[in-house]
């Protein structure tokens, strides 16, 4: 018995990557072997492995990477045009390799917002319902864990596995920044961009969790998967024709003339526009990485006059963006709970 | 109550109108492998649920290995293995690797749970296809791999729902030699779900048979058709060519002759053979009284109530035994 057990483990230890790794981990996992890991730990960690190792997962690192990269090239070569020497914002040449396009490419911001959404519904949308349709849903409740460790595993696994992919494009785009420019960043801008990357993971993660609550809603991983792509081509494409419609029907040429009633259609249509989760976080992200955004509604010219054209401290443009950020999180934790409680209370039966 | 592993209390469940399980009380020893025996939809799988803390029990209690699942489910767990009908792997993990990953979720390190996986892919025969990725295997294989994943956690008591359903009858066969090993070796306590009579009544030591939620009887073979069949364990098939064109005169004598013999219940015709219950066995005395009749005896077979018949009298017939 012990000979196969041997050649079990040397069958399995083949090929050179395996030995690779086990030449130079092998004393980080003796250790990490004959520890006990918390089972919840164990879940997460298989969740990570299979969405690195998965084809979609590539595909959409890919993709992603791709635009970031032409992104970042159409930010450099217009870096210099951007720069002008009576900019207010001239202090934060840094983040414009963030904002800044030619109109060829659009810019990364615009990128993130809108691949952000099909990284999180790729990412989610048969979380649940494939682990029920393979039959190991039901072999995994029969282990001596907690239910919700199963659906906690999974948006933490995935929520690590975006996160870490953000954080490094972000700081690739950094890194490539400062070699190319020979600028860095100062501290403000450093941080606006952490909070840029941590407002991205939050709005993906809005969308992960709608598709969660849909792969526990749908039994079909393609149902789930086109409901969610077809709600985020809804708020990205046909949402806004809606709203301008809407404000085409209520508008009264007779008041047109009145600034008030202008003001107030204004702030209707933007009130609107904001139920869209990508309009919140374009927004939001563009506050964060253009300082000189000092407000997102109308402004009157009562209200402009005498401001001195400049940047807004940091902590300001954060509270300007307070409310979205709160709005995109509450989104987040409602799909969550929405996804949540049904899978706490179904019966869940082999396959 | 001791030695006891499996208690259920007037366990019921229903869904909405539709009672799945009702008023199910059972008891399962220590050591016990007891098959659970019923048509589809007859509320099998619900119980096991049960037992695993997997659904609430609308009503009654359950305890298994003296803890209520309903309240401690992850304790009960610890104690019972449960290998789901059609159990499914991660397909692009190995079969070694799902079960290492299982190991991990019990509680046990790494290296442990690989070398015990690797001992229960010796036993359940899988060795040769321990790297293979478990998308790739076949259901039996499927099957052994899951008795090995059920297994690896130390189970107290092992649950099986279906467990032989889509095997080929060789791998059926195996399958169940495995188990029956198993819990010999062990000690282990075994329940497992199954339509299939044959193979149910080959390795079980006791049977409960399920319809309509209801537990009908239980029992070992022959304490459940003695139960079934009630004091008419015993039955005769006679072959007696031509008796029922004959006279219905004669005819209604010649079962009145056969009535007259000790220990018959009653007589039953159906395309010229009679089936006769009785309470012990009186072939004899039957062929006898035929030859004596003076009517020609051209078949006899005594009849032994398998689990088949059984099944077939309450499942096929429905309830219909007069």
């Amino acid at each position: 018995m012990t000979d196969t057990v041997e050649q079990i483990q040397a069958s399995h230890g083949k090929g050179m990557t395996g030995r690779l790794r086990f030449v130079l981990f092998s004393g980080v996992r003796k250790k990490r072997e004959n520890h006990v890991v918390h089972p919840f730990r164990v879940i997460v960690e298989r969740e990570i492995g299979d969405q690195i190792r998965s084809w979609r997962f590539i595909i959409l690192i890919l993709i992603i990477a791709l635009t970031t990269l032409g992104s970042l090239y159409t930010a450099l070569t217009n870096i210099s045009e951007a720069i002008k020497p009576d900019d207010p914002a001239g202090s934060f040449i840094f983040l414009k390799l963030f904002t800044i396009s030619d109109g060829t490419l659009p810019s990364f911001i615009v990128f993130i917002s809108f691949l952000g959404p099909l990284l999180g519904i790729g990412l989610g949308f048969d979380a649940v319902n494939s682990e029920h349709n393979n039959g190991t849903l039901s072999r995994l409740l029969a282990q001596p864990i907690h239910r919700d460790y199963i659906i906690n595993a999974k948006f933490v696994g995935y929520l690590t596995v975006i996160s870490e992919m953000f954080f490094a494009l972000g700081f690739l785009v950094m890194g490539i920044g400062i070699i190319a420019t020979g600028i860095a960043p100062s501290p403000e801008e450093f941080l606006r961009i952490v909070l840029f990357l941590l407002l991205s993971i939050i709005y993906v993660a809005f969308w992960l969790n709608m598709s969660i609550w849909f792969s526990v809603r749908f039994r079909q991983p393609a149902t789930a998967a086109l409901t969610g792509i077809s709600v985020w081509i809804f708020f990205t494409v046909f949402y806004p024709l809606i709203v301008s419609l809407i404000m085409k029907g209520i508008s009264n040429p007779a008041w047109v003339s009145n600034p008030s009633y202008q003001i107030l259609l204004e702030k209707l249509k933007l009130g609107l526009m904001r139920f869209a989760p990508n309009v919140l976080f374009s927004e939001a992200t563009g506050t964060l990485l253009m300082p000189t955004v000092r407000s997102l509604g109308p402004l009157t010219m009562e209200q402009i006059a005498g401001t001195v054209p400049g940047p807004l401290p940091l902590g300001q443009s954060v509270l300007l963006i307070w409310p979205h950020v709160t709005a995109l999180i509450s989104g987040t934790v409602l799909f969550f709970v929405l996804a949540y409680v049904p899978f706490m209370r179904r019966e869940i039966r082999s396959r | 109550m001791t030695g006891k592993i499996i208690e259920l209390n007037g366990l019921t469940k229903k869904y909405g109108d539709f009672t799945a399980v009702d008023h199910l009380d059972l008891l399962v020893g220590k050591g016990e492998v007891f098959g659970l025996l019923g048509p589809n939809g007859a509320g099998k799988s619900t119980t096991i649920l049960m037992l695993l803390g997997l659904t609430e029990p609308t009503e009654g209690s359950v305890k298994v290995c003296g803890i209520d699942p309903v309240n401690r489910p992850a304790e009960v767990k610890k104690k019972v293995g449960y290998l789901p009908e059609d159990v499914g792997f991660y397909e692009k993990y190995s079969g070694l690797e799902n079960l290492v990953f299982t190991g991990r979720l019990n509680g046990l390190p790494e290296s442990q749970a690989r070398k015990k996986a690797l001992e229960l892919i010796e036993k359940t025969g899988l060795a040769e296809q321990a790297s293979k990725k478990a998308g790739l295997y076949s259901r039996g294989m499927r099957q052994r791999l899951g008795l090995a994943d059920v297994l690896i956690k130390e189970p107290e008591v092992i649950i099986l729902d279906e467990p032989i359903l889509g095997i080929d009858p060789y791998g059926v066969r195996e399958f169940l030699e495995m188990i029956v090993k198993l819990s010999k070796e062990e000690g282990l306590t075994v329940l497992f779900s199954s339509h299939h009579l044959y193979q149910v009544q080959q390795v079980c030591d006791r049977v409960g048979l399920f319809v309509g939620g209801k537990l009908l009887a239980e029992g070992d073979i022959n304490t459940l058709s003695r139960k079934l069949f009630g004091n008419s364990p015993f039955a005769v098939e006679v072959g007696v060519p031509g008796n029922a064109e004959r006279d219905p005169a004669i005819h209604a004598g010649f079962i009145e002759t056969l009535m007259s013999v000790k220990g018959v219940l009653k007589i039953k015709e159906k395309n010229h053979k009679m089936l006769i219950e009785c309470v012990q066995d009186v072939t004899p005395d039957i062929s006898r009284t035929i030859i004596q009749a003076g009517f020609e005896l051209t078949y006899l077979t005594k009849k032994e109530y398998g689990l088949d018949d059984i099944y077939y009298r309450y499942f096929e017939g429905g309830t219909d035994h007069d």
